[in-house]
Order: C-alpha cells, then structure tokens, then sequence
C-alpha cells in the first residue's frame, strides 16, 4: 500500500510508458520499507493509483470488489495490492515475446541472487504471495482478459508471474518457520473467507506447476525441497503468521517487527525481516476483521490499522534495535522468528537494568611492562566487576595489551559502524611515548605516559560496555572474559591503517558534504554541523588547555628554580630577619612548585584528556553520519541504476526487440529489490545514528559536567594549599626588621 | 599610544623599592608621562623651599636620556666617589609590547572579533603596565637623589629639576659608546684586579665578599624571578582563551551543556583576570624588587671598586713616597700624591661605611615592604579564587 504512494512519486517522473512497470517496483520497495508508516499511508489511495495507470486496474477494482464482497474486507484489502501487483507482473509478460527459454535464464538469476547476495527475491515473494495465495484464483481470469486483450497468449504471462511465486514463496515461508504456525490454529479465519480463496490458489500453482515445464529446472535445484512445502502450505504460513498476532494482537506487533531489524548481513535474517513487514500488515488487517466480519467496514479498517501500526511499529524498532542488533546478527541462519521472538524482550529487559543501575564496573590497573627491547610491552588488568547474568562469573580479570584493545575496536568498528552506531575510538598509539617506556627510561613523562594510557584505556573500555548494543557483542564479553585471546596479529598495522581509516572518513565525509545530499531530513543536516563545529572547538580548546598544561610545567619548574635561587639569596643575606624571611619565602616556593606540577597534571589528566577522548568520540560520531551518508548515496545510485534500466525497457519495447525484454525486466526486478533494500538501509541506519547522536549528547553532557567539576576542584584544592602557605609566611615577613 | 599615569597606581608603584626618609625641603615626582612614538616624556614635578629654586613649585618635562645624563654626571663627578650613586633607570623597552600589537593587527583577520578585541585589551593592558613600571623607575631614582643628603643639592640635579627647556643632551654617539666599552672593560678588569687586595678594614672586606656574592645572586634570582613570572602569565593567557573558546562552544547552542560551557567560560574569564593580577603583583613586589637591588648592589660595588681604586692608588702613592724617599728625588712631589691619594681614600671610605650601613638599612625595609604586600596580594588572590570556584562548583552541582 505504501508502495502505491511511493507509486505516486515515481510517476511524477515521466515514464515512458504507461503500461511500464513502475507500480511494480515501487510498490515492492514500499512494502518492504521498515516503517510502518510509510506502508500505511499509501493505503488510501492504491485503488485511485493503480486505476490511473495501468489498464487492468479497472478490471481490477471490479474483480476485487465482487472479492470482497465474497470474502472478509481484510482478505480484500489484502488481495487489492495484490492483485494490482499480480496484474502489473502478468502485463510485463504480456508485452515480452513469452519466449519460455528465454525467461527461464532469467528467472535462474533472479532466484540465485537472492539467495547468494541479500534477498531481493524473497522479498517480491512476500508481497506476491498473498497475491497469489488470494488471487490466483480470480486473478486468472482477470488476467485472462488483459491478456487476450493485449492479443498475446494468455496462459504464458499467467505462468511467468506464477512461477515466480511459487519460485520463490518457497523460499520466504521457509525461512520464517512462523512460531505463529504452532501457537495458533487458524481455523476461524480459513472457514470463514480464506479457503475459498485457497483452494483456487493451490489448483492453480499446482497447474502451473506443471505447466511451467520451462521453470522445472531452476525450481528444482534451487527449490525443491521449499516447492513441496510450499505447494502443500504455502498460503497457510501466511495466514497463520497473520493469525498468530490476531491473538496476540498489539503485543505480537512489537516482537515481529524487531527481527526485521536484524542485521541484513546474512540471507536468513533478511527474509525475517522483509516477512514480518508483510504479516504485520496482515495481521494488522486480520485483527479488525476477526472480530467484526463485517463488510462495510473495509476502508475504516484499514484506516485504524494504519495508525496502529504506524505508531507501533517504529518504536518498537528502535528499542528493538538497541537490544537485539549484536546477538541477531551473531546468531547464525538458525534466526527464526520464534527464535527470535523471545530473545528481544531479554534484551530489552537488559536494556533497562543497564540504564537503571549500571552492574559492570570495569576497571584497568596494574599496567606493566612485558619483555625487554623494542619488543616490550605494556600488560594491564583488566578486572570486571558485574552482575550481570550474561556473564560467566561475578568478578574475573583477564591480562590485555594496548593491541588487544585496538583489536577490540577494529572488530566493534567492523561490525557495529556500518550500521550507524558510535563505535567509541580507543587511545591513538603513541610511538614517542612507547620508546620511552620501551627504553626503560623511569622518569617522570615515561610513568606519566603509562598512567595516563591506562586511565584512557580505562574510559574508553568504559565506554563501549556503557554502550547497551555493544556490550552485548560477544567479542565485547570475549574480551573481558576469555583467558586465552588471541593476539591479534595486525593491530601493528591496524592501529597505524586504523587511523588513516578514520582521518580517511572525515575527509571522505568532507568532500561528500561538498558534493551535496540534498538532505531530506533537517535534523541531520544541522547536527552534522554542530558536530563539526564542535570538533573544530574542542581541537582549538585541546591545543589551548595543552598549552595551559605546558605552561603550567614550565611554571612549576621554573617556580622550583626561582625557590632555589632565593634560598641562595637568603643564605647570603646578612640580615638574619631578612635572611630567615627569604628562606622561608624559598619553602614556600618550593611547595609552590608542587603546586604548579599537581595543577599540571589535572589540568592534563581532568580536562586536556577529556577533551582529547571527546576529540576522537567526535571523529567516530563522523564516521557514523558518514556511514548514512553513505548508505544514502548507495541508494540513490540504486535508483538511478534501476531508472536507467527502465529506460533501457522502454527502449527495447519501442524497438520491439523482444529477446531481450525478458533480461530487461529481470534486470529491474533485482534493482527494484536494491532500492528497497537499500532504501530501508537507509531508513534503519538515520534511524540508528539519531539515536546514538542523542545518546552521545546525553553522555557527553554528563561526562563534561563530572570531569569539569572535578577539574574545578583541582584548582579549588591548589587555592586552598595556596593559602595556608601565604598564611603561613605572612608572619615571617612582618618580622623582618 | 599616549596614556597618562593613573595616581592609584603610581601610588603603587611610588618609592616601591626603596625606603626613603621623605624630606619636605625637597620633593620630586613625576606627576605625567606621555609616550611618544619612540620616546616617552616625563613631567618632573618639584615642591621645594630649598632657596635656590626661583619657586616652590615647578614642573619640567625630561626624558629618558636626560636621566642617564644626570646619573653620569653624577658618577663622573670625582666629589660623589664615596656615595652610593643611585643606579639609573633602565631605558623604557616598549619594543617587545609593540611588535606584539603589530602582529595582532596583522592577524587581525584570523582571529574571530572577540578573540581580537580580548588580545588587544591584553596587550594594552601589558603595555600600560611596561609604561607606568619605566615612569616608576624613573621617579624611584629622582626620589633616591633628592632624598640623597648630598646629592639632592647638586647644581645639575637642580639644573635637571629646574631649567624649563630642553637640557639639549643627546644620546650618546657609536664612538661614545664604544669608548664607555671599552671603559667598562678596563674597570672590571681594573675591579677584578682591585678586589684581590686584602682589605685592611674589616668591614670593607667583609662588605666586599658580601656583595660580591649577594650581587650574583640577587642577579639570578632576578632573572629566574622573570622566568617564574614570565610562564606564569603565560598560564594566565591560556586561561583567558580556553575562557573564551568555551565562551564559543557555549554559545553554539542552549542545550545544559551549552550553558555549562559558559559558566565555566565566566569562571575562567575571572580567575584569568586574578590569576593574571598574580603574575602582575609578583612582578611588581618581587621581580622589581629584585630588578631594583641587583641595580643598587651593583652601585654600592661600584662604590667598593671606587674605595679599592682609592686605596691601591694610596698604597701605591706610598710605595712610590717611599722610593721617591730613598732614591731622594721628587720627595715633594710624590709627597703631595701621596697626601691627595690618602686623603681621597680616607674621604670615601668615610662615606662609604654609612653609605653602605644605609643601604642595608633600606634593603631591609625595602624587602620587608615588599614581602609583606606580597604575601598580603598573594592571599587576596588566593580568596578571591577560592570564592569564586567555590561559588561556581556549587552552582554547577545544583545544576547537575
């Protein structure tokens, strides 16, 4: 439905046909857009729409009503898109020359790509196969008549679409084992209006089954196994999928949507998600109609359903998002939805407990140095105090090294800023600072340089498992928890490559600013802004807080010479009032000394560190506007790649040539499936990256406000110390006489 | 850049260094200073009832080379050989001061308007104070003569006082100045050679060591002083622009932190200014003071160099009477050099024992003047500091 009002959209742009395909497309992709909204609010006018353009449409709306009027409203409404759908596919082959040989090489593809690369299939299938569950039946004749109508032979288009879903329903249905399935008996709603609709569908795939004799080959390799269960119940998972929530309904609305969150790194999690877009929206519609079986009600139906799920859905994504991001995407093709079903609210649960009272305390201690020469190393404790059940014991502490933790953040990194997330960045490697250590130099800047890595590897080690999504990263736990990592072997070159990559983004990001992204949302636009005005600050404000730091030191040392220097003085004044007073005005100095050198440090420690760790966490907050943009960028190119195509169609109609429609068409079937895919990347990553922006802010906020308290009760302190030693001199100067 | 001495502060820096028994018969100040484009002009106030001033109360304005030209007619004068002459002021350096607002306006461009305006106001603020510490200086040394018992009735300090145009001294010219060189070179060498004889007075030699020692280190505890003071105000700065840049960060927005970020910004913009004045009073109570002796100990040195010339020329005049007597020729004549060379001997060495007594007498008062405010200063700041992160830490709990 949101397809049809995205259908809208693209028609604005001239297509150069009116039987063009575009509705098809569009309406997939719309489907398969994560927000509910969007779905939704196309609802109203797939009708209107799909009239206008095609030319079946009419035959449509008259074929549908008599449907409905036969069935529930909702398998109606159902059947609607649908059966626009199915009629959009048919008219394609109508136009092709429908070559069987020709379209079977294509139909390979398709199905292969799906499988090997993301599912640009399975998600046509799920849109078809209400349509082909429900319509089948009438579509045929329907289909019939276009067909005839547009003089080519009917029964071809009529198997191509068909075989397609058979194809690729499969596919889908098995990938969703539908827990739904087990739990609930459908029986209410198969009795009433649906098996009607059923038993049609399934002659017919069964028909064309047979008929497509072409499709045999690519149905059988790839598919047999699906095809038998797909031919016994394919129409049945979905409904059932759909019926489940019926029961449960509102509840049942939040967990389906959560796995299409998952990550969309493997195929199965993929097909999740572009599933339960699809049962949502049935089961949305079956909720209302189960109850009431009224006829009338259709358009209101539906429009309640629109707002329900609108309002429902992407909130429960993004809680969704935070908790089940690493465990889903770590759980391997075993990810079934009722696998998936519990696991979200654990999650959630953990969610909270982790922003109502954090039960992880991590601290970094005992940094010591391993081996001699230039292969020595630092090795620090890294102790985990927690109650968190997720972890093996209660308190336990492993041994890391500065690459270790790189190695950390490489992985966290890999995984976790591709989809947007703030990956916190951990201390830059410092070879100046290493020699030193390395030497074996015990001086004062080689201890302050361990010390002042350890803090840092501390804050930032805080930080990821502050992180809700991250600490749920099983390499996270690995490395708090196992004995025996792994060295990782190129964190030598990571960490150097590591932070090119990164200056590499900013100035990526800088020149794709550059480039444009006529922003759609303003809100992105202006906190990427922010972000780098703030970056631009805080280097200028690290530069000036260092220099106060450097300043300070050379302030302290040269306190310590002046206090030397009027010692000497006082020694040899020959004044013994004055000679004491000098002395004593020398030890006060002296502690003035100290003084200056402590300032130094929390100048350093409190606030230039600060300021340095926020520097970085800038640059990842960067990366992760950068990702979107990226994401964005990929989509557009999607889109272009998918409208050239369509040109490319629309020449080869003009131009009657067609052998190739056939390769055409495939063409912008799997680039249809991008643009979704892509679009709701898109979609899912904003979504991610507004809310780890928000996030960060919130962090930030409250790590300024601790760190420049406590720097503030540094000079505090100093101002105290310094009293009581002028106090103390004061009278050592009266009584100079 | 023209600016006036504000009285409060040249209060402060009045007779900063020295203690000074004030003598109504004869009282100068510097009651104006103009700067000039590489000169400043001093307007030297006097109030005298001394007769050979045609008024009670005049003013001349002088400048710098004028007061070098007193100084060294002072020293030159053979009458004055036994006093602690007061040591010159050093010449007003506006050099460095000047460069750095150059370069401000040259980087006027860079710098967003209220960076600018703040390193202005503090390059201002930096020159002003160089301007009043010169016009201190140079009121500090009119003061030590007129309140000298006999230096204040020198023709050419009256003259200097008095005569209400310009007194036409130039400065000296390249051949002068090598000469004064070259001078400098045989008196130290001269000095080195002076200070190897034994004094027969026990107060002499004992002064001599003293000096000696105190003048070196007072000298490094006056430039370590500067070091001290230098990196302190540095400090100072650096406060003053991470007040600011957070100045910046605060106003990019009107989030809480935004508004922290300016609270903090207004505590460091106050405890720069304190922090700042920190430096400033321990510049003028501590390295001026220092500045000041390592100058005064180098006079009363010169005095000591001056006495031990007077002596060797004494013991040489009498080596030479003695030959002259056993040879028995030019008797007289070595006779009255001999007289002339004790005679001077003794005549220094007479003013020089309360010339020096004197001055130890006012080194003591000096430091303790200036230790006591020093102290009291250091204090001042230091509460005001306190308070004021007091408040504001209290302030930034009750927010968070």
């Amino acid at each position: 439905m949101a397809l049809l009002y995205m259908a809208t959209s693209s028609e604005r742009s001239p297509p150069p046909f009116p039987e063009d395909l575009e509705p098809e497309p569009d309406e997939v992709g719309d489907q398969d857009s994560d927000d509910g909204e969007d779905i939704f609010l196309g609802a109203d006018n797939p009708l209107e729409i799909k009239m206008d353009h095609s030319l079946p449409a009419s035959d449509i709306a008259s074929s549908t009503k008599p449907l409905s009027e036969a069935s529930s409203a909702p398998v109606m409404d159902i059947l609607s898109e649908p059966a626009s759908e199915a009629f959009s596919a048919p008219m394609m082959n109508l136009l092709m020359e429908p070559a069987s040989e020709t379209s079977s090489a294509p139909m390979v593809d398709l199905l292969m790509e799906p499988a090997s690369e993301t599912s640009s299939a399975p998600m046509m299938n799920l849109f078809m196969e209400p349509a082909s569950e429900a319509s089948s039946g009438p579509m045929v004749d329907l289909l019939m008549d276009p067909a005839s109508d547009d003089l080519k032979e009917p029964p071809k288009p009529d198997i191509n679409p068909l075989a397609d879903i058979i194809n690729d329903a499969p596919l889908s249905e098995v990938k969703t084992p539908v827990a739904a399935m087990t739990q609930e008996p459908p029986s209410d709603l198969f009795d009433d209006e649906p098996s009607e609709l059923f038993a049609e569908p399934r002659q017919s795939n069964t028909a064309k089954q047979q008929q497509t004799s072409i499709f045999d080959e690519p149905d059988e390799d790839l598919f047999s196994e699906p095809l038998g269960e797909a031919l016994k119940k394919p129409q049945n998972d979905v409904f059932k999928e759909a019926l489940a929530p019926v029961a449960k309904a509102s509840n049942v609305c939040g967990p389906l949507s959560d796995n299409y969150n998952e990550d969309p790194t493997d195929i199965f999690t993929e097909e999740a998600i572009t599933t339960l877009p699809s049962a949502v929206s049935t089961v949305s519609v079956n909720s209302k109609t189960n109850g009431v079986h009224s006829d009338e009600e259709e358009p209101d139906i539906f429009a309640e359903a629109t707002v329900e799920l609108s309002l429902d859905s992407p909130r429960n994504d993004r809680k969704k998002k935070e908790a089940a991001k690493p465990s889903a995407s770590a759980s391997a093709p075993s990810v079934s939805a009722s696998a998936s079903k519990p696991q979200p609210k654990t999650l959630e649960e953990l969610d909270e407990e982790i922003e109502d009272k954090f039960e992880l305390n991590i601290s970094i201690t005992n940094p010591e140095k391993v081996g001699d020469g230039m292969n020595a190393y630092m090795a620090y404790k890294v102790s985990t105090q927690t109650t968190l059940p997720m972890f093996r014991s209660k308190t336990f502490t492993v041994r890391r090294r500065f690459s270790d933790f790189l190695g950390l953040y490489e992985k966290l990194s890999d995984k976790h800023t591709l989809n947007g997330y703030i990956v916190p960045p951990p201390p830059e490697k410092s070879i100046m600072g290493m020699t030193k250590v390395k030497v074996g130099k015990e001086d004062n800047s080689s201890a302050e340089f361990v010390e002042r890595r350890r803090a840092a590897l501390e804050r930032y080690l805080q930080r990821v498992v502050f992180h809700p999504s991250l600490l749920q990263d099983p390499d996270v736990r690995e490395f708090l928890e196992r004995d025996d990592m792994p060295r990782a072997h190129n964190t030598q070159a990571l960490s150097g490559a590591g932070f090119l990559k990164m200056i590499n983004r900013a100035t990526d990001s800088l020149s794709k600013m550059t480039i444009k992204m006529n922003e759609s949302d303003v809100w992105f636009e202006e906190k990427l802004q922010e972000v780098e005005a703030e970056d631009q600050q805080l280097r200028k404000l690290h530069i000036m807080v260092d220099s106060l730091v450097g300043h300070r030191k050379e302030l302290s040392v040269n306190t310590g010479g002046f206090a030397k220097s009027v010692a000497m003085l006082g020694s040899s004044e020959d004044n013994t009032a004055l000679s004491r007073a000098l002395s004593q005005l020398a030890e006060v100095e002296d502690k003035m000394e100290q003084l200056h050198q402590e300032q130094a440090a929390s100048d350093s420690f409190c606030f230039a560190e600060l300021l340095a760790d926020y520097i970085r966490l800038l640059g990842s907050v960067r990366a992760s506007f950068d990702q979107r943009m990226k994401t964005w960028q990929r989509w557009q190119d999607a889109q272009n790649m998918l409208q050239k195509k369509r040109e490319t169609e629309a020449k080869l109609l003009w131009a009657n040539k067609p052998d190739k429609l056939q390769q055409a068409k495939d063409d912008i079937t799997e680039w249809e499936a991008k643009v979704t895919q892509y679009e709701r990347d898109f979609d899912r990553v904003s979504a991610t990256v507004r809310k780890e922006v928000l996030r960060f802010e919130k962090e930030k906020a409250r790590d300024f406000k601790k760190q420049i308290i406590k720097y503030l009760e540094s000079l505090l302190q100093s101002q105290q110390q310094l009293i009581k030693y002028w106090e103390a001199f004061l009278p050592e100067a009266k009584a100079i006489a | 850049v023209r600016s006036c001495v504000e009285p409060q502060i040249e209060e402060d820096y009045q007779a900063v260094n020295v203690d000074l028994q004030t003598d109504a018969t004869l009282q100068v100040d510097i009651s104006d200073a103009l700067s000039e484009r590489d000169k400043v002009k001093f307007t030297v106030h006097t109030k005298s009832t001394l007769p050979n001033f045609k008024q009670n109360e005049f003013s001349v304005v002088r400048q710098h080379e004028e007061f070098i030209w007193l100084h060294d007619s002072f020293v030159e004068n053979e009458e004055y050989a036994g006093y602690i002459i007061p040591p010159a002021p050093p010449r007003p350096d506006f050099d460095a001061s000047r460069e750095k607002l150059q370069k401000l306006g040259e980087g006027e461009g860079s710098m967003t308007k209220e960076e600018f305006t703040k390193m202005k106001q503090e390059l201002e603020a930096e020159y002003l104070a160089i301007f009043k510490k010169t016009v201190a200086m140079h009121e500090v040394f009119l003061c030590r003569v007129a309140a000298h018992p006999v230096l204040r009735k020198d023709m050419n300090f009256h003259v200097f006082l008095e005569y209400n145009q310009d007194l036409s001294v130039r400065g000296k010219n390249k051949r002068e100045k090598m000469e004064d060189f070259f001078k400098n070179v045989v008196k130290s060498a001269d000095g080195v050679l002076v200070a190897g004889v034994k004094d027969v007075d026990d107060f002499f030699e004992h002064e001599k060591t003293f000096l000696l020692e105190y003048h070196n280190r007072v000298k490094d505890a006056s430039s370590k002083s500067d070091r001290m003071i230098r990196s302190h105000k540095s400090a100072a700065d650096d406060i003053n622009r991470i007040a600011s840049t957070l100045y910046t960060l605060g106003t990019q927005d009107s989030t809480d932190v935004c508004k922290f970020f300016l609270k903090v910004s207004e505590l460091f913009e106050k405890t720069r200014k304190i922090e700042a004045r920190v430096a400033a009073d321990e510049d003028l109570k501590l390295a001026d003071l220092l500045k000041y002796y390592l100058r005064e100990s180098q006079a009363a040195k010169d005095l000591l160099y001056r006495r031990g010339r007077a002596l060797v020329d004494y013991e040489n005049a009498n080596k030479a009477l003695d030959k002259a007597r056993a040879k028995n020729k030019d008797v007289l004549q070595a006779e009255t050099s001999q007289q002339v060379c004790c005679q001077k001997f003794e005549k220094i060495s007479e003013s020089a024992k309360q010339e020096l007594i004197d001055f130890k007498t006012r080194r003591v008062a000096a430091f303790r003047k200036n230790l006591v405010e020093l102290a009291e200063l250091e204090l001042k700041h230091a509460k005001g500091n306190l308070q004021l992160l007091q408040s504001c830490v209290g302030v930034l709990k009750g927010d968070t």
